[in-house]
């Protein structure tokens, strides 16, 4: 029986390459992420980029080879999971007496400025935006590539509903 | 000068979507349409000889306000950059189950709702 | 508080999404549970007028949410229509699959329209637009048939285009004034007037908003998007959408923001007065009830703006007692219609007949919306177009009064007609599997009919003195912000 085409992947080549390429790419996602209070990035380019390594791993292996690694109901719930953080450190804000919605609730001491665990609450946004952004783009990717394109025309369709 | 060569984007994304007869080359016109509203907004916020909106250690405030552009317009294209790319997923599901139910991508054949 | 407006109907959404998979009855009750702490959370914002600081960084620096007379009202209105439609749909949509992505893509829209009537900054409230935008756009298209995704294709390309011509109107106003707070920019266009890039903004303003609200030159989308979609989306698609992200914001705009003078309201007055009159007569013809309604819908937006182009204190009061009128009549049309659809397989008109009989609460509520739409006293409709057509006088505008007139007798001409065919006829064998309405569904349309009565009943005995003039006036005699 003929091999399926859109599962076989790409040749050896493309194969191995994407699967060195595959970390580093998700490295650097994460790193835009993490670093977003203080280099230009942040939530959606590293949710972007994490994405894309996703998807690099789809299109070279074949799409079972992708979505045994991040499957459709874990990505689901990894993204409603994603924006529920966000919401949640949001929220956190209304906590204190002087508090608002959205309220940067983790005091940064001035000599911390420029590093790393510097910015208060924008660390845990973005690491929330980051994994909603990239499991929905990969969900949205899977999902559209899925589409055989069948002709379907209303004579042979009954039941549209 | 150079905001008319944006407008110039908008109308040639907006002719893309008005002439256009397949579903996907109308997206493309939206998604040029929406690139050149962007240009525009970021255009919007340049000073000549501006900075980069990044503050390193050691950056006077007062100097950084007097020197950089302006990083508001940058945060708003990023958020319509977002926002972008949602009615484009959405879209482009649209045309390819339009795709499925009708058997054509030629939007003067897709019309069933008359009247 | 006001923050709950947002947040809770945006986390309810996720989590349904994440714990309703495969559990419609969990999702029924979420979803229905968060739809009626809005509506009680809404009446309690009466009276109350609040600016509200995101995150603790004051007003420059920071976006704002407020609250004052004309948001709450329109907050009661969003609020209480998308609990009738939640409470609707809980039997509608029994089905279609996936009710949970059904409910979270209904709490992103309500998440949608309440951001868009709370934003204090003109961004803001674009974000707030699209997010309900792009929850329409796949609302529409929900059951996945020919009309449905022609029709839900047809919104999506129109209203990006609006979408993007706002944007533009964003960017000017940004480029002019340096500040996206509206109460910042209306004090820095009382300090400079309305040059041409302001000029320019505002047109850009106008017809991106005018396509929203679906006033006549821009309406080709709504009578393919609101008979093809799902009955409660309907529902609340021609009942609040439209008015929420396209009147309300028009007169936010026009009024609070930008100032304008009597002059440059004629063109909102043209516009409402086009649209009153191509949206009666197409609706005459037509034999689909819900693309009829659709039509009708186009109408009295066009009420509502001529009210509101008149720029006069009676006018405001008349156009927005319309608006909450409309809300609530044209929300039980569409839910009625979906019911005569469940229970005969057919919109059809001339198929149709002889309802009262086999369903009888639709066929009461139903003639309690007609008479309320086609503006008989004692119902609501009647006062508020009264008011308009007052107004109209007036302002000295007596054709546009005669004319408001004459579309209120075609009005009432279809609305017959509908009554006619598809209630009090003779009935045609037609009724599928249902036998009596679902108590969920009479409970929705119910309590919109009690609705209207009582709206009615408001102008009567004078109570309308709190809710509605105090709004009116806030957006008339307030070019910038009091707060």
């Amino acid at each position: 029986m003929k091999p399926d085409p859109h599962n076989k992947g790409m040749s050896v080549i493309v194969k191995t390459v994407a699967r060195w390429l595959k970390g580093l790419i998700l490295l650097y996602g994460i790193y835009l992420v993490l670093y977003g209070h203080m280099t230009p990035g942040g939530g959606f380019a590293g949710g972007v980029v994490i994405a894309c390594a996703f998807v690099l791993m789809t299109l070279a292996a074949g799409e079972d080879q992708g979505l045994s690694f991040f499957p459709k109901a874990v990505s689901s719930t990894v993204d409603s999971i994603g924006l529920l953080v966000f919401l949640a450190v949001a929220w956190v804000g209304t906590w204190w007496a002087s508090g608002a919605f959205f309220k940067n609730v983790i005091d940064t001491p001035q000599q911390s400025y420029f590093s790393l665990f510097s910015g208060g609450t924008i660390p845990i946004s973005n690491i929330g935006l980051g994994l909603k952004v990239g499991s929905s783009l990969f969900l949205v990717f899977t999902v559209l590539a899925a589409f055989r394109l069948i002709k379907n025309i209303d004579s042979k369709d009954e039941d549209t509903k | 000068m150079i905001y008319s060569l944006c407008l110039l984007l908008i109308l040639v994304g907006l002719y893309g979507v008005i002439v256009s007869r397949h579903t996907l080359k109308i997206v493309i016109g939206l998604v040029i349409m929406e690139h050149g509203v962007h240009l525009l907004l970021i255009l919007i916020g340049y000073r000549a000889g501006g900075q980069p909106p990044i503050v390193d250690p050691g950056t006077l405030p007062a100097l950084f306000a007097g020197q950089s552009v302006d990083p508001l317009p940058q945060a708003l294209v990023l958020t319509s950059i977002v926002i972008g790319l949602g009615v484009l997923a959405l879209l482009v599901a649209l045309c390819v189950r339009l795709y499925e139910r009708y058997g054509t991508f030629d939007v003067t054949e897709i019309k069933r709702l008359r009247g | 508080m006001l923050v709950l407006f947002i947040a809770l109907p945006l986390a309810m959404a996720l989590l349904i999404l994440l714990l309703a998979r495969s559990r419609p009855a969990l999702s029924d009750w979420l979803a229905n549970l968060t739809l009626l702490t809005l509506a009680v959370l809404s009446f309690y914002s009466i009276g109350s007028s609040e600016l509200y600081h995101m995150g603790g960084w004051v007003t420059p620096l920071g976006i704002d949410l407020r609250l004052d007379p004309l948001a709450s009202l329109l907050l009661i209105v969003v609020n209480v229509v998308s609990l009738a439609a939640g409470l609707y749909s809980v039997e509608y949509m029994r089905s279609y699959t996936a009710k949970d992505h059904y409910y979270g893509l209904f709490l992103l829209l309500v998440t949608g329209m309440n951001g868009v009537i709370l934003a204090g900054d003109l961004f803001n409230l674009y974000v707030f637009l699209e997010v309900a935008a792009i929850a329409s756009y796949a609302l529409v298209a929900f059951g996945c048939a020919h009309e449905e995704l022609e029709a839900s294709f047809k919104y999506a390309v129109l209203g990006t285009v609006s979408s993007t011509i706002i944007l533009i109107g964003v960017a000017l106003v940004y480029a002019v004034t340096g500040t996206l707070n509206m109460a910042h920019i209306a004090a820095r266009i009382s300090e400079i007037g309305m040059t041409s890039p302001l000029l320019l903004a505002f047109g850009l303003f106008i017809c991106g908003f005018s396509l929203k609200a679906a006033l006549v030159p821009f309406h080709a989308w709504l009578p393919d998007a609101h008979p093809s979609a799902p009955a409660p989306v309907s529902a609340m698609l021609s009942g609040v959408l439209i008015k929420a992200i396209g009147i309300y914001v028009l007169a936010r705009l026009v009024f609070n923001v930008f100032g304008i003078g009597h002059g440059e309201l004629t063109v909102l007055r043209w516009l409402g007065i086009i649209s009153m009159v191509v949206g009666a007569l197409l609706a005459a013809g037509q034999s689909d009830i819900k693309r009829l309604f659709a039509y009708s819908s186009i109408s009295q937006v066009g009420f509502i703006a001529l009210g509101l182009g008149l720029g006069t204190p009676l006018g405001m009061i008349g156009a927005l007692y319309h608006l909450v009128n409309h809300a609530v009549f044209k929300s039980l049309l569409f839910l009625n219609a979906g019911v005569v659809e469940n229970a005969t397989g057919t919109r059809n008109l001339d198929e149709l007949g002889g309802l009262n009989k086999t369903l009888p609460v639709t066929g009461v509520t139903s003639m309690v919306g007609s008479l309320s739409i086609a503006g008989i006293p004692p119902f609501n409709g009647f006062w508020s177009k009264l008011l308009i057509i007052l107004a109209c006088v007036e302002a000295g505008f007596l054709w546009a009064a005669v004319v408001a007139v004459a579309v209120s007798v075609v009005t009432l001409v279809y609305q017959l007609k509908v009554q006619r065919h598809a209630f009090f006829s003779d009935p045609k064998d037609l009724l599928t599997s249902w036998t009596k309405e679902p108590p969920l569904m009479s409970l929705a349309m119910a309590v919109l009919a009690l609705g209207c009565i009582a709206l009615s009943l408001l102008v009567i005995t004078g109570l309308k003195t709190p809710y509605l003039i105090s709004a009116a006036q806030e957006t008339l005699m307030r070019f910038g912000f009091g707060l």
